[in-house]
This record gives C-alpha cells, sequence and structure tokens, in this order.
C-alpha cells in the first residue's frame, strides 16, 4: 500500500510537472504576430504587471462580466490558495512561521472551498446556458475537486487520521525513502484523487492557470504605433 | 427580405432563453470559383478539405499564440455566454462566444489532444465531417469579430481571433464567403473596396468641390495624387458616395482647408477598408495594407491620416507599423520599416486617426466654430467596437472614447450619452462588421442590431436624441439599413466630422 502510493506519488508528481512545462513551452515558443490587447489596455510594461495581477489575484475581467461567478469563483480560488498553503507543512520541518500562522485560516478556508464549488455546480446545473456549453469532464471535474476537498475536511472533522505519520510518509518521499503511511480510507482516497488531479493537470482545461500568463489580449503592452512588433515568421515575408 | 421584422425590445435587459437551431443554416453566399480563383484561394471545396483543414488548424496553432493560448484555457464559466450581440439578438445558443469557439475547439481537442483523441465524448471533442464543417461556415460567418466577449474573459479570450482561424481554414479549402472574398479581389483590381475606379473617383471628387462652393462659397480642394503633399487621407471608399458618409469627408475636407493643411488622397491606394482582417489571411491583411506604404512612399508624405472607419483604424493603429512599417520605432537594421519611418514626421503620431488630427488643431486654437448650426441636433455617440477594443488614440488609454467627444463637444451643444454597460469598451456591435455588410444575412444583421436599438431607443424617449454619431463606415451604412426596420429615421445616424462639416467656419483660418 505504502508503496503502491510512494510510486503514484512519483509518478503523478513527475506527469504534472512535465507535462506543464511542456505546455508552457508551447505557450512561450508560439509567436503572436500582431498586437492585439484588448481594451483598456495599458502603454507600459508596468502597467501590463499591474493588469495581469488585478486579472490573476482578483478576477478583473470576471467580475465585470458575472458577480455571482466571480463571487463563486473568487472564493473557490482563494480557498483553494489558502488550503494548499496549509498542507506546506507536511513537506516542512520544522514548518515556517508563516505556513503555521494560516493553519487555521485553511481550515476554514476548506470549508468555504467546498462552498464555493458546490455553487459553481449548482450554476453549471441550473443555469440554462451554462449547461448547455457544460461537457461531462467539467462535470466530472466539479465533482473531483468535491471530493477532494470532502475527504480533505472528513480527515479533520469524522474520522481522524494520524498526520503526524502522513507527514513522516511525505517527509520520507522528498528523501527517496519509502516509510509507511496510515491505511484510512478518506486519507487513501484523498491522495489518490490528488493524483488523479495532477495527473490530468497538463491536458485538461486546467491550463487555463498558465495560459492567463501567455494570453496576448491581456499581456500585450498597447505600443504599436511607438514601436514596431514583428514576430520572426512574419519578419520572413519581408525578404 | 422585406418580411424581416425587428425583433421586439426586452422590457427588462433580461438574458433570453435559448433557442437551439434559430439560426441554423442562414449562413451568407459561399464565393464562386471565380472568385475565389481571383484572390488565390482554391475555387471551391477541395476534394482532400477534411486533411487540409486539420494541416491548417495546425498549422495557425503553430503561428499564432492567441489561437494556441485561447484553445486550452476555456473552463466553460459563462462569462461570455450571454454578451454577444449575435446571441441576444438571435437567441441561438450556437451564437454564445463559448459555444461559437466550441465549434472549433471541439475539433481541436479531437486532433490535437490526448484526452480528446482517447475519451473524444467525455471532453466533448468531434471529428471534422462535412456537418461539422457547414457548422463552421454558419456561425463563424455569424461573428462580428466585435471582441466584446474578450473584455469580460477572465483569460482575455478574444472570439475573433477563433472566427478569423476558421474563416482561414474554410478559405484554405476553397470555402470561403462571397461577400469578403470578392470585396478583397476588388481591393486588388481596382484599388478600394467598391471598384470605383480612377476616372470615377476623380470625377466625384470635383463633383464635391463644386458642391461644397456653392454650398460655403468657398474653395475646398479634395486633392488626389498630389505628390509632396504633408497628409496622404486613407478613408473607406464608401466616403466617396454613399450617404451619410460622403458629408464626413467633406468634413475632412473642410478641417484640412480651415487649417492650411495640404492633403492629398491617393487613386492608387483609395481604401482604408482591409478585409484580409476579417477572413484571418495575414497574406491578404498585409497585400491590402501594403497599397498604403505604396501610396505613402511614392507620393511622398509626411503623415499618414485615417478616414472614420472602425477595422481600418483597428489596422492602421495595432498592425500598419507591423504590415508595412508605417509608424515609428522600428530598429535601426531594419531597412524595409527605416525606409518609410525616415520620410514621416515623427512630430504626430503615424499613422493618425482624423479625430486625433482635427481635436489637435481644435486644442491649437486653428479652428472655429458656430456650434449653433448642430442646434437641430440632440446627439449621442455609438462606440464603434474595434475603435474601442482594438485600438487606442492620442496619448492617453482611453483616447479613441474622449477625443471623438471632446470633438463633439467643441462643434455642438446637445451631446447625451447611452447606457454606460453599452459604450466604451463595453459597446455593442452595430450588427454589420467583421464581413457580415451583406444582404444575404440581413435577418442577423436586423437581430443582431437590437442590443444598441434598445439602448438608443432609451435616450431617444428620455432625453430626444435625433442624431447617433459614429466613426464607422460598416456602422454608418448598417445602421442606415437596418434603423428603419426599428422605427428610426434612416438619417439619424452620420459621421462626427459631418458634425464638423456643419458648425466649421472657413473664413477664419489662420
Amino acid at each position: 500500500m505504502s508503496i503502491l502510493f510512494a510510486i503514484l506519488f512519483y509518478l503523478a508528481t513527475l506527469l504534472f510537472v512535465v507535462g506543464l512545462i511542456h505546455r508552457i513551452r508551447i505557450y512561450a515558443v508560439t509567436p503572436a504576430p500582431l498586437k492585439i490587447p484588448t481594451t483598456p489596455a495599458p502603454k507600459t510594461a508596468t502597467g501590463v504587471m499591474l493588469r495581469m495581477t488585478r486579472e490573476v489575484v482578483f478576477f478583473e475581467s470576471l467580475f465585470k462580466a458575472n458577480l455571482w461567478t466571480w463571487g463563486l469563483g473568487w472564493m473557490f480560488h482563494a480557498s483553494l490558495a489558502l488550503v494548499l498553503l496549509r498542507h506546506l507543512r507536511y513537506f516542512t520541518d520544522p514548518v515556517w512561521g508563516w505556513v503555521a500562522f494560516i493553519q487555521p485560516f485553511g481550515l476554514y478556508a476548506g470549508i468555504t472551498l467546498l462552498l464555493g464549488l458546490s455553487g459553481l455546480w449548482a450554476r453549471r446545473l441550473l443555469v440554462e446556458r451554462i449547461r448547455y456549453i457544460s461537457t461531462p469532464s467539467d462535470h466530472l471535474m466539479l465533482l473531483l475537486l468535491i471530493c477532494i476537498a470532502a475527504s480533505g475536511l472528513m480527515m479533520k472533522f469524522a474520522v481522524h487520521t494520524d498526520v503526524i505519520a502522513v507527514k513522516e510518509f511525505f517527509r520520507g518521499l522528498m528523501h527517496f525513502s519509502i516509510g509507511s503511511l496510515p491505511a484510512d480510507a478518506p486519507l487513501v482516497l484523498h491522495l489518490f484523487l490528488v493524483f488523479v488531479l495532477l495527473v490530468i493537470f497538463p491536458f485538461s482545461k486546467l491550463l487555463h492557470a498558465p495560459g492567463v500568463f501567455f494570453s496576448p489580449t491581456r499581456n500585450q503592452t498597447d505600443n504599436p504605433r511607438e514601436k514596431r512588433h514583428l514576430s520572426s515568421w512574419a519578419a520572413k515575408s519581408e525578404n | 427580405m422585406a418580411d424581416i421584422t425587428a425583433p421586439a425590445y426586452r422590457i427588462i435587459p433580461i438574458i433570453p432563453a435559448l433557442k437551439p437551431g434559430a439560426m441554423e443554416g442562414k449562413g451568407p453566399f459561399v464565393a464562386g470559383d471565380k472568385i475565389n480563383e481571383a484572390i488565390g484561394f482554391p475555387a471551391h471545396l477541395v476534394d482532400d478539405w477534411h486533411d487540409k483543414a486539420i494541416e491548417k488548424m495546425g498549422e495557425l496553432l503553430s503561428k499564432y499564440r492567441s489561437l494556441r493560448v485561447f484553445m486550452d484555457a476555456c473552463v466553460h464559466c459563462g462569462a461570455c455566454s450571454d454578451k454577444c450581440h449575435y446571441f441576444i439578438g438571435t437567441q441561438d445558443p450556437k451564437n454564445m462566444p463559448v459555444a461559437r469557439q466550441d465549434l472549433f475547439r471541439s475539433v481541436y481537442r479531437r486532433y490535437f489532444t490526448l484526452p480528446g483523441k482517447l475519451f473524444p465524448k467525455l471532453v466533448g471533442a468531434r471529428d471534422l465531417t462535412r456537418e461539422v464543417l457547414d457548422e463552421w461556415y454558419n456561425y463563424f460567418h455569424q461573428c462580428s469579430e466585435c471582441r466584446r466577449c474578450s473584455v469580460f474573459c477572465p483569460y482575455g479570450i478574444d472570439t475573433a481571433e477563433v472566427t478569423m482561424a476558421a474563416r482561414e481554414i474554410l478559405d484554405s479549402v476553397g470555402y470561403g464567403q462571397k461577400y469578403s472574398n470578392e470585396i478583397i479581389g476588388k481591393v486588388h483590381k481596382i484599388g478600394n473596396n467598391l471598384g470605383l475606379p480612377p476616372a470615377a473617383l476623380i470625377n466625384t471628387l470635383e463633383g464635391l468641390e463644386e458642391d461644397v462652393k456653392e454650398d460655403t462659397g468657398f474653395d475646398v480642394r479634395f486633392p488626389i495624387d498630389v505628390k509632396g503633399a504633408e497628409v496622404l487621407l486613407i478613408t473607406p471608399s464608401a466616403d466617396f458616395f454613399a450617404e451619410p458618409h460622403i458629408d464626413s469627408l467633406i468634413g475632412y475636407a473642410k478641417v484640412f482647408h480651415a487649417t492650411g493643411t495640404s492633403w492629398t488622397l491617393s487613386s492608387m491606394s483609395s481604401e482604408a477598408g482591409n478585409f484580409g482582417m476579417f477572413i484571418g489571411n495575414y497574406d491578404q491583411l498585409r497585400k491590402i495594407a501594403l497599397r498604403i506604404r505604396e501610396a505613402a512612399l511614392e507620393l511622398g508624405v509626411r503623415r499618414i491620416v485615417i478616414g472614420e472607419c472602425g477595422h481600418a483604424w483597428r489596422v492602421a493603429y495595432s498592425f500598419l507599423n507591423t504590415l508595412t512599417g508605417a509608424g515609428d520605432g522600428a530598429d535601426a537594421n531594419d531597412r524595409f520599416a527605416q525606409m518609410l519611418q525616415k520620410q514621416l514626421d515623427h512630430r504626430y503620431k503615424q499613422p493618425s486617426h482624423i479625430c486625433e488630427f482635427t481635436w489637435d488643431m481644435i486644442e491649437d486654437e486653428r479652428l472655429s466654430f458656430d456650434k449653433s448650426k448642430n442646434d437641430q441636433h440632440i446627439i449621442t455617440f455609438h462606440d464603434s467596437c474595434n475603435v474601442a477594443r482594438g485600438s487606442g488614440m492620442g496619448n492617453l488609454p482611453g483616447g479613441q472614447f474622449e477625443i471623438p467627444r471632446n470633438i463633439i463637444r467643441a462643434v455642438a451643444n446637445h451631446f447625451v450619452e447611452m447606457a454606460p454597460n453599452t459604450t466604451r469598451e463595453q459597446t455593442f456591435c452595430c450588427g454589420g462588421g467583421g464581413g457580415l455588410l451583406t444582404d444575404d444575412l440581413l435577418e442577423l444583421r436586423i437581430k443582431g442590431a437590437l442590443p444598441r436599438m434598445e439602448v438608443l431607443q432609451q435616450v431617444v424617449d428620455e432625453q430626444g436624441v435625433n442624431f447617433m454619431a459614429t466613426i464607422c463606415a460598416i456602422c454608418k451604412a448598417q445602421f442606415t439599413k437596418v434603423m428603419p426596420v426599428y422605427g428610426f429615421d434612416r438619417r439619424m445616424v452620420g459621421g462626427v466630422h459631418q458634425l464638423v462639416s456643419n458648425a466649421i467656419v472657413l473664413g477664419k483660418n489662420k
């Protein structure tokens, strides 16, 4: 059991990292031949950095689009960020001060995470337009995340898991030694689903996370008249 | 066509219920053999269209980062789903931006992603069948590439980029649109979209000089092919004879006259519009834009100024420097661009919009106006999509919104705004942009105008608006056609320089 999960851990992490790097490399090397920033487009690099920050941290465009989707989506993502940071304690020893500090917040975030996801799923099921555009994978993705969150919360609130042992197991894996993992059902489910999530990340719509940084309508500087912008393949047509 | 009626205004502008299939089979006429061959596309649908189309898709994915990222990034959040004027007007779910993109994305997933190859049903991936290709043709010609959806997308996904890619693929397999491809042929052959030959153009301009003389008593010139002029004016060819476009052309001429600016048109490059952008074909886009470069070099002008045309301004502002070097800031060893950039006067933005030109002159107090001449008008301003979301003006962000409004306020006393979620970057397309301004799409055009007509009705009822100014030839043509269907007078729409023309005082030039 422990060996199986150790193998899954390494495999999933490897696929996640390699797959993501591969994908990001494709985004980075594909040229953007024309200037296509969408208004309001900043005219300076600093302006673009601020715009990207607002977009990534506060979901500025989504805020303009739909308050419900924005509220639920932001609650989910912010909660997820806190929960992920909270999990750093399983990989650090001694636990960093700020990670220790956010532990209680991370716990509440687990609950708001679940709320956000449920709200998003309700929207996907109940709003006619959103139901129309949803594919089976859209629903399954939400189900997967809900199961991860629920199994995680169960370990805290229902079937207590020996988290010290879990930490030892993962600290061991970080040094390529395989210890023993407590064989609790919620833990096994939780870890297995996280591995699934890691594996599908580089092949699915979860690529919106790296993708947003490469979106030309958001990351381009609006200075086409001041500076000539020429991509490699477009330059060739001039000879 | 006369039996098409306007859809009813929504009492509260709520999101419409879906009517699947409402706009199925309502696409435009397909381009015939001669039209396609004239611009180097396969004459008609090729036998191996399936393989060719997939191959082209792969090529585009490797050439455009926008397409590459947009294909992966969509999470089906639905932020864009109620933002398209064609969806609002037709209620066809495939006119929701995300659903339109998914017509393309589903094929991308099937041929270019692992999950799509392994589990097509699960991730909504589809084989490229003839039905899918027809669906592409239909719905990618129900998008005006206005980019309103892109403003609201959390990842900035721009449906226009997807529409352009789809049209590019369709053209590459011989399944292009008649209207756009025919027009592109005319530009190459004659020099403008309307196919107005140089002799007729010169004749028209002479007639205009007489008309203005009769009207004002001043010798306002409409020069053409004048070497050594300071300004080369590139304007949409509709300005030469269509109503109300021509009144703005008269306005530009009066501004040049009153400021003592030497200017010229070009008979070789008598078109600002560039339908190469609409069909997403970089070579066509570039080839058409190069006519402007050629004219500028040949006539030796110091400034390039663009007339009132929305997509032409996007091409000029955002792309012209890239395509032709007409701009600033080329590398010292970039000989192609330097050749033109050395000729141009860099005290001014290159290229400039006619509104930038006029506003600069107003700020320099080189123009005077009798504002009361526009007192019969209560004016509102319709932001054109390509100006609003794909360009800028002046030095400050948002200049493309402020400068035309500043001009209107400088030449008229009564100006009011329409609802704020339908102006500036959130403006609604007129319903005829992106290569859709053709009578075979009249039903779509009428329905697509709905959201703009609703808010226009509001300011008409509440504030007595009787004039909607705009700076786009397509908007002007579209509105004159569809506004009567909604019960408005077609003469309610006109250009900003039409208002300038009304109020300008010609005798006082300094």
